[in-house]
């Protein structure tokens, strides 16, 4: 972090002048006119993007933790499975996988009238249930890789010594295993996170409105093309910095790692 | 083969797919080309943004450094596809401005090249940071050394500093050229037309959604794997005659 | 750094010299997403559907060296004022909001607006009809604007990138109804795909909305190029090449209706 007594270098001050001037001469010579009437569409298309984030970072960290899992120390009929998820998920863009699951599987739909009729299909419609499902799946499949090497990384002496203890298997895993491990990640797990966020406008190609898509919306009705995507690309800066912020006091409050050879 | 292909309920897939009308399999390769062109494109020009932008970090003047780090900082930080509507519009605007300044016409811009000039700026953030790190790793010792025999810097870059980088370099490179191809996907939303946007113009037409989007998938990953293994070979080869830097088996 | 300079110097040079060589063929932007039958890509890799015919048949009229230039629809007006493209031919509808960005041609077609659902459904166009359904629409279209000021109280509106992926979860049953332009939708009801589905009717006009019909945009300030489409477009209108390639897609005349 950059302290105050950095901020007053002489270079310093001059580039934050003139970054000011450059604030000010784009709140002064730009069109902003549309903001009032589009703030509160704004609002819920930020709190849309945000709940995506935090909802997918969760449910994928679950999902997470038995492909790593399975991948370190499984046997191959579920190592095997978890690494073609991973290799597959990593290799192909998101943008196509986002558009495989809700036009692919919508264009099967008509051949199955059952599912019409389930239980299941005011869900199916909506469009959300599917962005939720291509980013869980997608930072699974990122972070399944990374967890894949943390839980390798813990010290097998320490499992030992556990089973030594006569811990059972489950209780070994709950208690020592697991937490060291995500003490392992817990340094890439801010940048995952922005990588997260950064991957969420993709949901507004399928109709979810997310603050990407509000954006979109405010282009094509006013035909303004720099301002929306100026102060879109200023929220995700803001989101990105609230994130590695709260990841860098979560790290501070983990006690800091045993020394290890 | 086609009883095979019948067999399965696959005749149709297959015929949609073929390399030659009425088959689609022809626009998903020219695509697919025109994916590997901008992202072979961008790469590079990453990787010189990357590398005199690594050397402006460690060796620049205080403004440079900041500059730099403003600019790593905000583009790693931005959804690549903001940046690539901003930088899109920004690109065309500007070079038109100075086209116009210097006297000529409207200046044509290929899609390739555009879509190069977007994702090249992305890409060269993230080289910045890859490339400094490796540079750092480079034993100072050795370029004293280089120094101390009186090489001029340029020579001391390119005889000694980027030989013995590269081996700290390849997996971070690697896994850039990755998001490369990956992120060419994303100019399917400005209507560049590689692979993502021909699998979306060739499942429209055809209605057949899962097949087109499953090929395109496939093809993605069978780059994606190729490179791997061709980066394994460069990493291979960049490590010749150096001990083994994985402590474990894995 | 006189390496960097050199190589910066180059690079210009080049890009400039490419461009300033180059004749200037007019760019005829159209959306890179398929909107069948006005224009689409077909399996060779080719443009091709009533609208480019009539962009290529306007243009020989009109004696421009024009060229196809696909440009994502939603960002096609900025495409135009920043000089990607030059002109815009791809079914948009001259409407007040626009005209204060960029200028319009005569208009070369024109046709009523409509709401398409599944047979089953019994929808009328009307706010009170629509009331707690879901209609879909494709962005930045007059469609989407008019279905915000009429229809946004009643229905949940769906916002599309492109008309086909509507219609695609109109077959699927994800949206129960979309408005769209009549004939391309009377084209997409006649296909396999779209034989769930029927034209519900015409909504009520609204003419700042939904404009007056279909014409070529241009930058403003470029009456030359305007009056040459202009004239392109008379031409064929009376010479009748207009009517040969419409009876080549449609069974109905599409100008003036």
């Amino acid at each position: 972090m950059i302290g105050l007594r950095d901020l007053l270098k002489p270079h310093r001050i001059l580039l934050i002048l003139l970054f000011l001037a450059f604030v000010v001469w784009c709140a002064l010579s730009l069109r902003w006119d549309w903001l009032p009437q589009y703030a509160p569409l704004a609002l819920e298309g930020l709190w849309r993007t945000i709940w995506l984030l935090v909802v997918t970072t969760i449910l994928g960290f679950l999902l997470a933790i038995p492909l790593g899992l399975a991948q370190a120390v499984g046997p191959w009929y579920l190592s095997t499975p978890a690494r073609v998820f991973c290799t597959v998920i990593r290799g192909t863009p998101l943008l196509l996988q986002i558009w495989l699951l809700y036009y692919g599987l919508g264009s099967l739909f008509p051949q199955f009238p059952a599912i019409r009729q389930s239980e299941l299909w005011p869900y199916l419609r909506q469009a959300w249930p599917y962005a939720v499902l291509a980013l869980t799946l997608s930072y699974a499949g990122y972070e399944g890789e990374v967890m894949r090497g943390a839980f390798s990384g813990v010290g097998k002496g320490q499992l030992e010594a556990a089973k030594a203890y006569g811990m059972r298997p489950f209780a070994v895993f709950r208690r020592i295993w697991l937490p060291q491990a995500i003490r392992n990640v817990l340094p890439t797990l801010g940048g995952e996170t922005i990588l997260q966020l950064k991957a969420t406008p993709l949901v507004a190609t399928i109709t979810v409105i997310d603050i990407y898509a509000v954006s979109s919306r405010v282009r094509a009705d006013t035909l303004i093309v720099y301002e929306p995507l100026l102060l879109l690309a200023l929220v995700y800066l803001v989101i990105a910095g609230i994130i590695a912020f709260i990841f860098r006091r979560i790290e501070k409050q983990v006690p800091s790692a045993i020394q290890r050879r | 083969m086609s009883d095979l292909l019948n067999m399965l309920g696959l005749a149709q897939s297959a015929e949609l797919l073929s390399l030659s009308p009425p088959g689609w399999g022809g626009n998903l390769l020219r695509g697919l080309l025109n994916s590997l062109q901008i992202a072979f494109g961008a790469f590079g020009m990453g990787l010189v943004i990357g590398l005199f932008g690594a050397y402006g970090k460690l060796y620049g003047g205080p403004i440079l450094r900041d500059l730099l780090a403003v600019y790593t900082t905000v583009i790693r930080a931005v959804p690549e596809l903001v940046l690539i509507l901003i930088l899109y519009y920004l690109g065309s605007d500007l070079i038109n401005k100075v086209s116009e300044a210097m006297g000529y016409g409207r200046v044509e811009i290929s899609g390739v090249v555009a879509g190069i000039w977007v994702l090249g700026v992305v890409q060269g953030a993230y080289s910045i940071e890859v490339l400094r790190g490796a540079i750092q790793a480079v034993p100072p010792g050795q370029i004293e050394a280089a120094r101390a025999f009186g090489m001029p810097p340029f020579m001391l870059m390119r005889r000694v500093t980027i030989p013995a980088m590269m081996s700290f370099a390849t997996p971070g490179l690697a896994n850039l050229w990755l998001i490369a191809t990956k992120d060419t996907a994303l100019l399917a939303i400005v209507g560049f037309s590689e692979l993502t946007l021909e699998t979306r113009q060739a499942a429209a037409s055809t209605r057949a959604y899962f097949t087109f989007f499953l090929a395109a998938g496939a093809l993605y990953l069978i780059v994606t794997l190729f490179s791997q293994v061709i980066f394994g070979r460069i990493e291979r080869w960049a490590r010749r005659g150096q001990p083994s830097l994985r402590g474990g088996t894995r | 750094m006189t390496f960097l300079k050199t190589l910066a110097a180059t690079a210009a040079a080049a890009l400039l010299t490419a461009g300033a060589v180059a004749a200037d063929p007019i760019k005829v932007g159209v959306a890179a997403e398929p909107y069948p039958p006005f224009s689409s890509v077909n399996s060779a890799g080719e443009w091709e559907g009533w609208e480019i015919e009539i962009i290529n048949a306007v243009c020989d009229a009109a004696e421009l060296e024009c060229e196809i230039t696909p440009t994502a629809w939603d960002g096609i007006i900025p495409a135009l004022t920043g000089k990607q493209i030059d002109v815009i031919m791809t079914s948009m509808s001259i409407t007040e909001e626009r005209q204060k960005t960029i200028d319009f041609s005569d208009p070369y077609y024109n046709t009523p607006t409509v709401v398409v659902a599944d047979k089953s459904m019994d929808i009328e166009p009307t706010p009170e009809s629509l009331a707690g359904k879901i209609l879909g629409v494709q962005a930045s279209t007059i469609h989407q604007n008019y279905a915000q000021k009429y229809f946004t109280d009643a229905a949940e509106i769906r916002i599309y990138q492109t008309q086909d992926e509507a219609n695609q979860d109109l077959v699927s049953g994800r949206i129960d109804a979309t408005q769209a332009d009549s004939i391309a939708m009377a084209a997409f009801i006649e296909s396999d795909a779209g034989a769930c589905c029927e034209i519900k009717g015409a909504v009520a006009d609204d003419p700042s909305i939904l404009g007056l019909g279909v014409g070529a945009g241009v930058r403003k300030g470029e009456d030359d190029l305007r009056e040459k489409l202009n004239a392109g477009i008379a031409k064929i209108l009376e010479d009748g090449t207009h009517e040969e390639i419409t009876s080549k897609y449609f069974s109905t005349s599409i100008y003036g209706g």
